[in-house]
């Protein structure tokens, strides 16, 4: 196997220098996720403001690429519209979900993309996607919490 | 003790065509033992020759591969017996698993429970007190944890020391006059500890408990004697000792058995059958409802001839020897940390570790890279991973077929590993 197409730079710099880590106030969402085969666990914050994700914020335990995920969701993600945010979701677990075939589009998921070699590895993709489940059930229940937006 | 020799690894190997494995450009180094074992080919060829030639349902025919069936299943049933020293080949239950073994075992006494004329060793009632460890593979601990929720009973445990051994001085504080059930590894899956049982069985006895072992990782590589560990039941599982998947035992002293309510119920484990009631078989046939796994006993048989034939004192000197040769290398890796006795004596051939600033996943991935196969995660032992710190191990596990080169594969590549990730 090819180490370095698993272990990207980028997703080394992202693992080494996490992008918006620690737990921040204020939030509406709160989420807590575990991996059961290997015990990496994540709690993740989000803060709806207005249509926008105005900040996610994190604290986890985990291997290179559970990290470096989260931490280009951070990116991806806060700041952006609630819309856009789901889009970025649903992009990046259908690259997950692609056994190696997708590449990603550079456009949307700019460092996402980086982690295209890891749909090649069944054993990995849970941990891929461990942080971005966490950003889903968070946002669901930040949504449940704001009065009048329980239709998203 | 029988005299030790030394064995022969070079002629072991050549029995295990998988060894001789490439992943990518390398041979495959296998260091997972203590997850599953790989199997000989004395044992395929065992399962081969049965399905192809004596395939048939066993105690159910009167024609010849009916009849040949049931005597390679039984002729398994007592080749495990003698292997472990049990008096009667009628205390061997064959399982699918130790999991499951252990499940029979704890739902005997839920079963038992709900029925005021069982017998009182079996019988819960809040107040009553299970014993275990914190160095316990789940399949030890959820089927005592429920069993006590579901009972009103408590669960207690032997806690570890810094050292990875079990803390013995708490011993007669944690096994009291309340306690009706101690129920222990034998040798730990994560810390790689080998348990003296001694004490434990001695206390056990003192205060009228039942006792029995986990023996899931002791049975493949130490000598196991029943009758001289003195205890009342021990489960172990075929597949870590280079027998298939799909069948595990229990073993457990005939009256034991004989007062233990069944688990599973259904066809090949009852006396007489009306649409009332029903009347149940005798032990072993009382707990093996249903058609059995009769071709992995086969195989399991195969296992225990080969493991026999290698001589179980050998293979203990083996491990051993390998142990101190993992330790006494793994220690010269910078930043890692052995969780679980450092010391080759009073410990097995597998060895968990952190490596400083890296996660296991990622190890274990470089490892891959190298075509050294090791497990990472929690070992089905997230209590003990607590009462360490950690989230998750590496383990190296090793067996009759590893090698002093292997252990060196996977010095070697945890270097390489430090260089990805520093
Ligand atoms: C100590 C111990 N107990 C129980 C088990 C469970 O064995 P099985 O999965 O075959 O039921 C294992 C193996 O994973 C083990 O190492």
């Amino acid at each position: 196997m090819n180490l370095d197409e698993l272990y990207q730079e980028v997703i080394l710099d992202h693992y080494k220098h996490p992008r918006g880590a620690g737990l921040r106030e204020p939030y509406e969402g709160e989420s807590h996720q575990v991996n059961p085969t290997c015990g990496d666990e994540i709690t993740l914050r989000v803060h709806v403001d207005g249509d926008k994700i105005g900040d996610v914020s994190y604290e986890n335990v985990g291997c290179s690429i559970s990290k470096a995920s989260a931490s280009v969701l951070y990116e991806l993600v806060s700041g952006a519209t609630v819309d856009d945010a789901l889009a970025r979701l649903a992009e990046f677990t259908e690259l997950m979900n692609s056994k190696g075939q997708g590449e990603g589009d550079e456009e949307t998921l700019e460092d996402a993309v980086a982690f295209a070699g890891v749909s090649k590895y069944p054993m990995r993709v849970k941990c891929a996607l461990l942080g971005w489940m966490a950003f889903k059930d968070a946002l669901v229940r930040a949504e449940a919490s704001i009065p009048g937006r329980t239709d998203a | 003790m029988e005299a030790v020799t030394k064995l022969d690894v070079e002629a072991i190997r050549a029995d295990f065509p998988i060894l001789k494995r490439t992943i990518g450009d390398r041979t495959l180094a296998y260091l997972d033992s203590a997850a599953t074992s790989q199997k000989p080919v004395q044992v395929v060829d065992a399962m081969r020759r049965f399905t192809e030639h004596s395939n048939a349902n066993i105690s159910r025919s009167v024609h010849t591969l009916g009849a040949e069936a049931t005597e390679a299943y039984e002729g398994a049933r007592a080749r495990v017996a003698a292997f472990i020293g049990a008096p009667s080949a009628d205390e061997v239950v064959f399982t699918k698993n130790s999991t499951e073994a252990i499940n029979l075992l704890a739902y005997a006494f839920q079963n038992a429970t709900l029925d005021p004329h069982a017998d009182p060793r079996l019988r819960l009632a809040p107040g009553d007190e299970i014993v275990v460890t914190e160095m316990e593979h789940h399949a030890n601990l959820i089927p005592w944890q429920q069993l006590a929720q579901r009972t009103g009973a408590t669960l207690k445990w032997i806690g570890i020391t810094d050292h990875g051994r079990l803390d013995l001085e708490s011993v007669p504080d944690v096994i009291t006059e309340r306690t009706k059930l101690v129920s222990f590894t034998h040798v730990a899956n994560l810390l790689g500890t080998v348990n003296p049982t001694s004490q434990i069985t001695a206390r056990a006895r003192e205060v009228g408990a039942l006792v029995g072992l986990d023996a899931s990782q002791s049975v493949p590589h130490l000598p196991v004697n029943v009758a001289e560990l003195g205890v009342d039941f021990i489960a172990f599982t075929g597949h870590k000792m280079l027998g298939p998947t799909g069948i595990g035992v229990l073993w457990a002293k005939a009256d034991l058995l004989d007062a233990m309510p069944p688990f599973l119920t259904g066809g090949s484990m009852i006396k007489t059958v009306t649409m009332e009631q029903t009347t149940f078989a005798d032990a072993p046939a009382k707990f093996e409802a249903g058609t059995p796994p009769i071709a992995e006993a086969v195989g399991l048989a195969a296992a225990v001839d080969y493991l026999d034939a290698l001589g179980m004192e050998n293979v203990r000197a083996h491990e051993k020897e390998l142990a101190g040769y993992m330790l006494e290398r793994l220690e010269t890796v910078d930043g890692l940390a052995i969780i679980g006795p450092r010391v080759p004596i009073g410990r097995s051939a597998t060895v968990s570790f952190t490596l400083e600033g890296v996660h296991p996943h990622d190890v274990g991935q470089v490892l891959d890279a190298e075509a050294v196969a090791v497990r990472v995660g929690h070992h089905c032992a997230k209590p003990t991973c607590d009462r360490f710190g950690v989230n998750a191990t590496t383990r190296a596990s090793a067996y009759v077929y590893n090698t002093h080169e292997e252990i060196d594969r996977l010095v070697d590549a945890l270097g390489k590993v430090r260089k990805v990730f520093t």
